[in-house]
This record gives C-alpha cells, structure tokens and sequence, in this order.
C-alpha cells in the first residue's frame, strides 16, 4: 500500500498522474477503474454499514432462493422439451411403460429417472421456488409490520409486492409444464376460470390456448412465459429493489445511538460480504439437502394429464392455496344477464376478490401516510404494539389467508379430521367475514396491553423476585430500574396525534363543510391514533414522580 | 409497587434525586452508541486460533463433500434403491448427490459465518442518513433545465407535430395488438357442440366403455356402478383426442327407473340408465367420486356435488348449474347409442351460453 515508490516513476509519465500500481491486482484494479469508474462506486459502498438484526436477513432467503431457482432452471431447459406432440413412452421408470403421453411429460420423467442427478436439480429448482415465495411472504410481514414501507420507501414495497405476485404466477406456470395429471387439471381450473370473464372470456380462452381445451399449445406458451418472459421482469425488479436497499440505506430499530439521521452496523466489506455471501450457500445448502430427503411433485406417480381424468386431493402449491379456497366456498352463483347471456358469478366473483386480497396489503402504506399526514422520512422501524391499527389490520390479513388456505384444502382437512366437508365449507363462508374482524380487535388490544406493559416497566422497573419486608412488616417485590439505554428504546417511538384536532380549531362552519374524504380522513385518524388506540407514553415527568420514591419500592 | 404518597404530587417532577441508575435529567435520552464489548477471540489469542481452525475444517469438510459428489455420479446407478431410515426406499444416487452437495454448500456458508462473527472486527460503526430530497436550489436549478430545454424543443408551441406525434404513438402499437390475432381461432360455436353432435337419428354413435374400449349392453351397466363411456370412433391415438375427450367424456349410471325423480332425466335414460356429461360445471374437472347409496356424484376439485337421481341438480358445491345429460337409447343391435348432440354446451359456463 505505500506510496513512496510509485511517486518516483509516475513523475516521469506525464500520460497519467496517477501513482504506480503496488501489485498486478491494483494494477487490474486500476485499469477496470479508468473504464468503468469502480473507484467511485466502491467508495460509497465497500464499507457501507448495515445494522444486525435476524429478521434483516429474510428478504436474503428470497435473493438466494431465486438465484438458485435461476442456475436450476437453466439447467433443466437443457433436458425439458416443452412440446405437447404425442410420444409413447419407453424408460427405465416401468410403471409408465406403453402409455401414450405429451413429450413434456415424457422428458421430465426422464429428468427424474435417466439424467442423473436429474431429480435432484428438479427438486432444488420446486423447493427453491416453495422457499422463495414463503420467504416473500415474511420478508413481507416483516416490512410490514415494523413500518419498513414508511417514506421513502413506498416504491420498494410496491416492487416487491410487485415480485410477490410474479413469483405466485410464475410458480403455477412452472408447475404447470410437466403436464401431468395434477398440472393439467389446474390449467384446466384456469381455462374455466377465465371462460367465467364476461364478454371476453372465451376469446381469451381461444386466443390463450390456441384453441379448444387443451390444444397443442399451451405448453410451449407457458414455457417461454415461465423461463423468459416473468423471470426477465423480476430481474428487473429485483435489481431495481436492491438498488433502493442500497440508496435509501438499511432500516434499524429504535436503540442506545441509534437516530434518523444514523445507520449503525457493520461494514458491508468484510463483515456482511462473509455473512451475507455464507448464508446464500446455507440457503442453497439446506435446499440441497432437502431435495435429497424429500420428494417434490412426484409427477411419475400422477400419471400423463388426460382431460377426463383426475385424482382425488388436487391441490395447487401452497401459495395459490388462498385462490383455490375463494374458488371452494363461493357459492354457485349463475346469473343470466342481457337477454340470455349467462354471468358465471360463482367463478368471476373469486377471481376478483383474488387480486383484491393482494392489493388490499399493497396500498397499505398510502392508506396509512394518507391517514397520518406524515410526510417525513422514517428509517428506525416501529415495533408491531406501537401501531396497533397497523398490526391488527396485517393480522387480520394473514387470518383472511389461512381462512382461504382452510377452504382450499377443506378435502385434505375433511378425510384427516373425519369431519363434514359440507360443515368445513360453511364455516369457512363464515369465517371468510367473521375471523378477519375478530382478528382485528384481539390484536389491537394485545398491542394495547403490550404497551401498557411497557410503559409499567419503564415507570417501575423490572420485576427482580427479590421479596422484601417493611419494617412496618408489609412485603413488597423489589422491582429493579431499567438502564437509560433500555429506557431510551422503551420510549424512543412517536405518538402522532389524530387529525381531529386542527379540524376542531377551525370555525364550525368551515370544519363541517369538509367533504366525505376529508371526514372519513379524520374519523380513520381518530381511530388510529385517538383516546382509547394508543396507550400515552410515560413521560419524564411520570418518571421522576414514581421514582423519586426510590427504595420503597 | 408502593411508594411515598407524600412525593405523589404534580410538583414533585422538579425534584430529582440522584441515586437512580439514570442520572441524567431526561431519563429517556438517548445515552449514545455503547461501548464496544469484546469477544473472546478478540482477546484470546488460542481461542482466535481454535477459531480459525473451525473454520479452516468447515471448509475441508465441503471439498470432500464435493469429492463425494463426483464420486457418487460417476459410481451409483440412477435407478438403484436403498433404504434409509426413516424415509424408507429411496434414490440412492438422489439421496448420495443430494447430502454432498448440501454439505459442500452448507459447510462453506458456515465457515463464511463463523468467520465473520469470531474473527472478523465487530465493532459497531455509525453512518451518516442524508435526506432522499434534493435541497431548494438543485430543485429549482432542475426545473429551470427542464423548462429551458422543453421551450427548446418547442414541443408546447408547434402544436401540430405535438399532435401528430402522440397521434402516431398512440397509434403505432396497435400493430403490436393485430399481430396477436393468429394466437387462436374464434370461439364462435365451438364450444357449444361436442363429438356427439355427429349422431344422428338414422346415424346413432355407440358408447364405448372407455377401459375396455367395447361397445355396451344395457345388461353391462349394472345398478350401482359408474361406467365411463367415449363415442365409438373416437381412439386414443387420434390427433385430437385430448380435445375431443374434454368435452365427450360420459359417466354412465343406472338407477331404478322408479327412483328417478326427474321425469324428463328419466326420459332421456333408456331403462334407468342415464348418461351424463363427466365434465363439472364449475370449471372443468373430469367428476369421478359416485355414491352409490344416494345416486350423489362428487367432483374432486372443488367439490361441486350433483344428485343424478335428479337431473344432476347441484345440490352443494360452487357448480352453477346441472350436468348436461346425454340422451340414449339402443340400436337394432341392442349396444348402447346416441341419436344427437347434448341439449345444451357441457363445461364450464361462459357469456355466450344460453341460459
């Protein structure tokens, strides 16, 4: 690294001014520099600090696991052909012998039977892609319910909300090649789903499959979808996502040295390039292993798709569960409609509330800003009972999805419990308005009493199990005091005040004439922030009142 | 939780003592970043070392992991089982190149983290935010460039090329949208007819069970079974066979005639055996689950349940309407045929469907 001999000779070399390269790599370092400009990037980033925290590792799972699902994939399209041409087949795999099937099916038994080490790449490439949407979800909640979606960062959440929803379809398109028995009957759930759109539906269908169900087409259609056209978006998004992480810098809890204005952590180079480039070969090593002891998808066990056929227990991958519940326990509703048009509601009404329920979670963060008013930046992370509205609304979320993850496996649960089929699919037509409200209200209170908790620890301190008598013999509990840093943490969040209070001010003339938005705007903040939705903070006041009683306590 | 009653007065926030823990006047103010705590690597030189030679052996774990790998590709047939507990039979080249690969991988991540967390610096440093926000004078510097550059192009002056070009732009990609046309025919009528649109009543088609691949008798189709039946002609290894039977696929039933509730189902059934479409109407499952005892007929998918001793009427389930039924009748022959098309579009329903 010194410079005193590279100054010498530099001198003579009036081309550049730049100090002679110690070693080849500063030299290579060098000249990719006067190129590319690497100098300048690595300065700001190479010792970019990153704060500790485990749950900042999920959105890592979803990185790794895509990227594994990319090197697997291009894998498998070496030996995958996407061709719906009848062959018949003659492998190793002797149950399926003589059976007339489509070449798709046809190979990837072959991957998973002849190409050695086949089956395992194709059971990374199923796991990785179960993982990488599982792991978008808690990287999701995560997000969302520390308040990560905050200014200035609404737009990443809508590019990875964004991924989320690509990775769902991107899924069931993957799954659907192989076009076995289970695929084959889930494009054709999607080829009645999309003949119940009014008007359009069966040109969409036609245009869709290249004809009448199922056709010769859709295969091959899927594929290019599948490996080109939804994977080339998310590497788009996906790198734009990272560049945000990137610019906005990382989020941080609430903490001893901790502000706004600060990013404590430690240095990407070397601390998080050896900690985050490890994880992504424990991710990858995990999903190895468990591709080695857990079969995925055993296709050859299902058999080639015929339309007229079917097993029982048809299920789609855990993440469509949601959709196939909307699908289960809405009613056959058919209408006819414009002199003789038939309106297909049973299936139309759940194909709809489907991106409902997805985008209801994505316009939180503008409901909620809109609701606020804030329009300051926000970068250290709320705990979930600071914003109990929050908090119940993401609860009440997750409770709507498991009630549709119940509905969409009512057979699984009906056969396994021995209960009532029919009773399973009422309950979830009830449950479906019923367990999100309920949700809603359990959770907010919980929050409540957290931060009652919170706000006793800090005014009392901990609870020591030290007992002690009085001389006037009464017991108490000694309680010990917290330390500044934790009392600091306890009390570091805002309590923003509801919107009511400007608007009150206001002559009464003018406040009332406010529109329907304006009056829902302030009813929401009342109900965010107002008497009785969040518990007041102890103040320093409270504090040294409670305390200054030291020693009787 | 008891404290002096005398001191539990609103003045008495001024007087503060100095014994507690927190010392300052604000006891919520942040006390700044804490001291950095070493580590026993930090100060322990044998433990730094017993450190890195973890590490070291993680990594010479991986490579013989990957030696195994090569080793199990080039010696383990593909199709040889063992059996290990507790997964019972399995691929034995899967299981081998699956566990060293694992391991190879696994074991250079934790050498990585253990790495990183006994020997690498843990101190924790503090990074300036800036505010995302340009200030006042970038803000109204880029405006100003933006205007003098839009008054440059005169873009809102010449107002006939700004019409023209967002005409043409707007235009351009319908190109794009005729180009999807040849992706499909039109639906017109297709899906309103099925394979068995070609009997006629002086050309009856015969059903054909569908795993014997045999024309059927009446006396074939007994009380209480469910028999699956194709139009006679209809061969598996036909070009279009996958697209045919998605719409010709018959589930046939026989049922006391007395037991029929629905008289004109009864009608279209010849001798109390009735001949429906096995297409659900929900969205196109082949229906495959028949209850003998109650004539319900359940389809797997989404459990839309039909009572075809009643014209196939939905009796639970998210089907909207009845199966489509088959009429039948017998040829001079006496096998099983059918003399015309279904009543109405089997499948799904759609917005073109008459209803």
């Amino acid at each position: 690294m010194s410079s005193a001999s590279g100054t010498k000779n530099s001198a003579s070399k009036p081309a550049s001014t730049r100090a002679k390269p110690a070693n080849k790599a500063e030299a290579t370092a060098d000249w990719v520099d006067g190129r590319l400009g690497i100098y300048s990037l690595a300065k700001a980033n190479l010792r970019k600090i990153f704060p500790d925290h485990w749950s900042f590792m999920l959105g890592e799972i979803c990185l790794y696991s895509f990227i594994i699902i990319i090197l697997t994939g291009v894998y498998l399209t070496l030996f995958f052909k996407p061709s719906m041409a009848e062959t018949v087949y003659h492998g190793t795999y002797l149950p399926l012998n003589g059976i007339r099937m489509s070449e798709a099916y046809a190979s990837t038994v072959n991957i998973s039977f002849e190409v050695r080490g086949g089956l395992l790449i194709r059971q990374i490439h199923h796991w990785a892609a179960l993982v990488f949407v599982a792991a978008m979800f808690v990287h999701m909640m995560r997000v969302f319910f520390t308040g990560a979606f905050r200014k200035p960062r609404e737009i990443n959440w809508l590019f990875g909300f964004l991924l989320l929803c690509l990775g769902f379809f991107d899924g069931f398109f993957g799954y659907s090649l192989p076009d076995d028995l289970l695929s084959g009957t889930g494009i054709r759930f999607m080829e009645g789903a999309i003949l119940a759109v009014p008007l359009v539906g069966t040109y969409i269908q036609m245009f869709l499959f290249g004809g009448q169900f199922p056709g010769t087409d859709i295969i091959p259609r899927f594929f290019t979808i599948h490996v080109l056209l939804i994977p080339g978006i998310m590497l788009g998004l996906l790198v734009a996502h990272l560049i945000l992480v990137f610019y906005h810098k990382h989020t941080q809890w609430a903490g001893p040295g901790k502000t706004e204005k600060n990013v404590v952590g430690m240095p990407l180079m070397p601390v998080y390039m050896a900690k985050a480039g490890g994880f992504f070969f424990l991710v990858f090593g995990i999903i190895a292993v468990m591709s080695a002891v857990a079969t995925i998808n055993p296709v050859w066990a299902y058999g080639p798709y015929r339309p007229d056929q079917v097993s029982t227990d048809a299920q789609p991958d855990w993440y469509m569960g949601f959709a196939e519940g909307l699908i289960r326990f809405m009613p056959g509703w058919e209408v006819s409609v414009w002199g003789g048009h038939t309106l297909n509601l049973g299936v139309f009404i759940p194909l709809m509330i489907f991106p409902l329920v997805l985008v209801a979670i994505a316009v939180w963060p503008f409901i909620e800003s809109w609701v606020t008013g804030d329009k300051r930046e926000h970068h250290i992370l709320d705990r979930p009972r600071n914003a109990p509205v929050r908090t119940a609304f993401g609860a009440a979320w997750i409770a709507l999805y498991l009630v549709l993850l119940v509905g969409g496996g009512n057979d699984l649960f009906a056969t396994h419990l021995h209960m009532s089929i029919n009773t399973i699919t009422y309950a979830v037509r009830v449950g479906f308005f019923v367990v999100p409200v309920l949700t809603f209200i359990v959770t907010k209170r919980w929050c409540l009493g957290l931060q009652r908790r919170d706000k006793d620890k800090v005014l009392h301190g901990r609870e020591s199990g030290i007992i002690k008598r009085l001389p006037h013999g009464e017991f108490i509990e000694v309680h010990t005091p917290l330390a500044q840093k934790d009392l600091h943490t306890l009390t570091a969040h805002e309590q923003p005040q509801p919107l009511e209070l400007p608007a009150e001010t206001d002559e009464n003339g003018v406040a009332r004439k406010a529109g329907v938005i304006a009056k829902t705007r302030v009813k929401l903040s009342e109900g965010f922030y107002g008497e009785g939705n969040q518990i007041a903070k102890p103040t320093t006041e409270e504090y040294h009142e409670i305390t200054s009683g030291h020693g009787h306590h | 939780m008891s404290h002096d009653m005398s001191e539990n007065l609103p003045e008495a926030h001024g007087a503060s003592h100095g014994t507690d823990v927190v010392s300052h006047d604000d006891p919520f103010a942040d006390p700044g970043l804490p001291a950095h705590e070493p580590r026993r690597t930090d100060i322990d030189e044998r433990a730094a070392k017993r450190a890195e030679r973890q590490v070291s052996l993680l990594f010479v774990v991986s490579m013989l992991a990957t030696i195994g790998f090569i080793a199990s590709y080039a010696s383990i047939d593909a199709d040889k089982l063992v059996y290990i507990f507790p997964l019972g039979k399995v691929s034995a080249l899967n299981f081998a190149l699956g566990m060293t690969l694992g391991v190879a991988l696994f074991c250079i991540g934790a050498g990585a983290v253990h790495w990183a967390r006994t020997l690498m610096s843990d101190h924790e440093l503090p990074a300036e935010r800036h505010p995302i926000e340009a200030d006042d004078d970038v803000r109204n510097d880029v405006i100003e460039q933006f205007k003098t550059g839009a008054a440059e192009s005169g873009f809102g002056r010449r107002k006939m090329i700004r019409n023209t070009l967002i005409g043409s732009m707007a235009l351009v990609p319908l190109s794009g949208v005729v180009l999807l046309r040849d992706l499909g025919p039109l639906p017109e009528q297709k899906l309103a007819h099925t394979g068995w649109d070609k009997a006629k009543p002086s050309q009856p088609i015969r059903l054909v069970n569908m795993n014997t691949d045999t024309a059927m008798k009446p006396e074939d189709i007994i009380q209480g079974s469910l028999t699956f039946a194709k139009p006679e002609g209809l061969e598996e290894s036909a070009e279009d066979f996958q697209q045919q039977i998605a719409k010709d696929a018959l589930m046939l039933i026989r049922i006391a005639p007395e037991n029929i509730k629905d008289s004109e189902s009864r009608d279209k059934g010849f001798e109390g055996i009735l001949a429906y479409s096995k297409i659900c109407t929900h969205v196109g499952c082949p229906i495959s689950l028949y209850e003998q005892q109650t004539h319900h007929a359940l389809c797997p998918c989404h459990q839309s349940t039909f009572d075809l001793a009643d014209g196939a009427r939905v009796i639970f389930g998210p089907a909207g309407h009845p199966l489509p039924q088959l009429k039948i009748t017998t040829d001079e022959e006496g096998f099983l045929v059918a003399t015309g098309d279904f009543d109405e579009p089997v499948g799904p329903s759609y917005w073109e469907r008459p209803r």
